[in-house]
């Protein structure tokens, strides 16, 4: 076997050697525009302008590091949006992830008239974009302001509002994605634990949430990350900076009669990143095992 | 505990998964419900476990009906064929969720799920996954589970279906001497007529839905009361071949073209005038010797310690168990001889036994 290896000479050691690198070399070469624009966004944030990649300051040399563009952190109105995103992401981690996960495990587990029309439906209301609702579901949430009680909730400009809307919109993908992990769960486990001597609850809590876990944290991440970053719905159904989220609250900055500081929304840009990143730090390895192909073990 | 069921039914719309079922279990006795695929041996079972609702008939277990109590509340354990362990427990977890479930104080948990663990030789993969088991051990662990909480009423299905040839070999004895030590009730589905005559006490014979025989497997081998039974238990299936039955000189002979065999009085005076019947042989009640019916040989199948033979009697083809060490070959010309005495009779249109009605 040595002599072989020996003998293959030193023409073909080049082109192993050329076989090896010249994926990376094209890996490399398709993410640079990525990699370079999230480097442009950090020495943004830190400089009072740039040229290329180059900070400069007023006189156009190279260097004028500041950090006034963070200074959006002293206006107590970055927090309370921020709050809001964060109430807005939460709400739709939760939202989503009950109904559709209490709506998938009926509509996997049992038999009742319209379960296939309700299954067809929302699969093809997935399939509308949301920007074709949005007159419509104006309408739905000025309606809603009107109800005593619930109006000041849920009705139009507000953060229940929106994020009823967001809810409504991704739960479909939540239910089908859901369904997707029951089903693949057998029958013969929920009856051993009846039989075990469980009631349909715990065998609901102790043995079907466990094992759709995988399915929970992928459904709680993606609504997280959509509510997080979310911007048509809230800067559709939201008036002023009182229940703006952060994508809004930049889109604001924009539309300032002044001249706009883009070194500063890309610092507000940076800050938004923060969390997901720090997110996706921790979740990562979940991650990769719903992406690798759902739940494992679950024979 | 004893278990009835009484004209149990399942019914799914059209589907019929079980019908009208009449069926008794003993106490301590080891039931089997054998059958084709798709012939009702699991909705039965699961509606004995509490699962499926009756669509009508009863069940009882020591004369209480329990058609409406919750599995939980019926005291028995499964065996599944899938296993159906939980796969983010561990075998101890496994096995004592049933403990567990029952408020039994964590120590005396602890020394019952070591003490079953152990008796099914899986004591020391107590932190083990399911994952991380062989196929046996994980019927282990199902058996484990199904025991620890030391039911009244075992319930089985299929539960070697998954295990290679020997396993299978050694976990039907080593289930047949827990069953009998322990003395629990149990029922044990299956489409392996071996499983199902070699452990059970009486077995169950059903077709599409319904209880077609009930009775041991000595009975049902040797005295079979319909023609599906007949062809259904045993291996290689027993041979069939019409003809008519005449006594002549005081002689029953059963005849048909190049067949002539004188039958026992006993057997042939009940199919004797009925014009056309259906004889059944079993293949080993045939022995090739040096006289009897001619027969040429058609095709040799190697079973290993027997050979299995097609012959054909004229028009007629039957299966024949052989000594390979005769050596026949196609085209081979031979005699038959027919144990008389084992022979079975049956209506042709009523497919009922002539012998055993
Ligand atoms: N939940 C159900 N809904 C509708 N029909 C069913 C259901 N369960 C079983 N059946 C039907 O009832 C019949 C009996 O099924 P069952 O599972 O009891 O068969 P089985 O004897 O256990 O077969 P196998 O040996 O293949 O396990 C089949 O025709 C099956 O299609
Ligand atoms: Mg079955």
């Amino acid at each position: 076997m040595t002599t072989a290896t020996f003998e293959s000479g030193s023409q073909s050691g080049v082109k192993r050697f050329l076989g090896r690198t010249l994926p990376y070399v094209l890996l490399v070469l398709s993410i640079s525009p990525i990699v370079l624009g999230y480097a442009w966004l950090i020495i943004a944030t830190f400089s009072y302008r740039t040229e290329g990649l180059f900070p400069i300051d007023a006189a156009g040399n190279i260097g004028g590091w500041t950090l006034s563009n963070w200074s959006f952190l002293t206006d107590p109105a970055i927090w309370r949006v921020t709050l809001n995103s964060f109430v807005l992401a939460v709400g739709m981690v939760i939202g989503v992830g009950f109904v559709s996960s209490m709506a998938a495990y009926s509509l996997s587990r049992m038999n009742f008239a319209g379960r296939k029309g309700f299954l067809s439906l929302t699969l093809l209301l997935h399939a509308f974009p949301s920007v074709t609702l949005l007159i419509a579901i104006f309408f739905v949430l000025n309606f809603l302001s009107k109800i005593p009680a619930i109006g000041a909730w849920f009705g139009y400009n507000t953060l229940g509002g929106v994020a009823l809307v967001m809810i409504s919109l991704d739960l479909p993908l939540g239910i089908w994605l859901m369904k997707g992990f029951f089903d693949n769960l057998s029958w013969d486990m929920e009856r051993a634990a009846l039989i075990d001597g469980a009631s349909r609850f715990r065998v609901w809590w102790e043995i079907i949430i466990p094992l759709i876990k995988p399915g929970l944290a992928a459904l709680a991440i993606f609504n997280f990350l959509s509510g997080w970053s979310a911007f048509l719905i809230p800067f559709t159904f939201t008036v002023g900076s009182k229940v703006a989220n952060l994508p809004v609250y930049m889109r604001q900055m924009i539309s300032d009669t002044a001249p706009t500081n883009w070194n500063m929304i890309a610092a507000v840009g940076m800050f938004q990143l923060i969390p997901v990143l720090i997110f996706f730090i921790f979740t990562q390895e979940m991650l990769l095992s719903v992406y690798a192909g759902g739940s494992k073990g679950g024979t | 505990m004893k278990v009835e069921l009484e004209n149990l039914t399942k019914r799914w719309g059209n589907v019929v998964g079980a019908d009208s079922m009449n069926l008794d279990v003993k106490d301590a006795e080891f039931v089997a419900f054998l059958g084709p695929s798709g012939c009702g041996k699991t909705t039965t079972l699961l509606m004995v476990a509490g699962i499926y609702k009756p669509t009508a008939g009863f069940i009882r277990f020591d004369g209480q009906v329990v058609n409406h109590v919750a599995p939980k509340d019926r005291n028995i354990g499964m065996v599944f064929q899938s296993y159906a362990l939980y796969p983010h427990m561990n075998v101890f977890q496994n096995i004592s969720y049933p403990l567990k479930l029952k408020k039994i104080p964590k120590d005396e948990m602890q020394k019952r799920a070591q003490r079953v663990a152990d008796m099914m030789g899986i004591g020391h993969l107590m932190d083990r996954r399911p994952a991380q088991l062989s196929g046996g051990q994980q019927q282990r662990v199902a058996l484990g589970r199904a025991l620890v909480k030391e039911p009244q009423l075992l319930l089985f299905d299929e539960p070697l279906s998954n295990l290679d040839a020997r396993l299978r070999l050694s976990m039907r004895s080593e289930i047949k001497r827990l069953q009998m030590g322990l003395g629990i009730t149990s029922v044990y589905v299956t489409h392996d007529q071996v499983e199902a005559m070699t452990m059970a006490d009486r077995v169950a014979v059903m077709k599409d839905g319904k209880l077609q025989a009930y009775s041991t497997p000595d009975e049902l081998y040797d005295r079979p009361r319909t023609l599906f039974i007949a062809g259904f238990v045993g291996n290689p299936p027993m041979n069939f071949l019409e003809m008519e039955v005449v006594r002549e000189n005081g002689d029953y002979h059963a005849r048909r073209e190049g067949f002539d065999v004188v039958i026992p009085s006993d057997r042939g005076e009940k199919a004797a005038g009925k014009g056309n019947v259906i004889l059944g042989i079993r293949p080993e009640d045939i022995t090739i010797s040096d006289e009897g019916t001619p027969a040429e040989v058609f095709i040799v199948e190697s079973l290993g310690r027997d050979d299995l033979i097609n012959m054909h009697i004229g028009e007629a083809s039957i299966h024949v168990l052989a000594d390979p060490v005769l050596g026949l070959k196609m085209g081979q010309n031979v005699r038959l001889d027919f144990n008389t005495h084992k022979v079975q009779f049956f209506d042709p249109t009523t497919e009922k036994s002539l012998l055993w009605a």
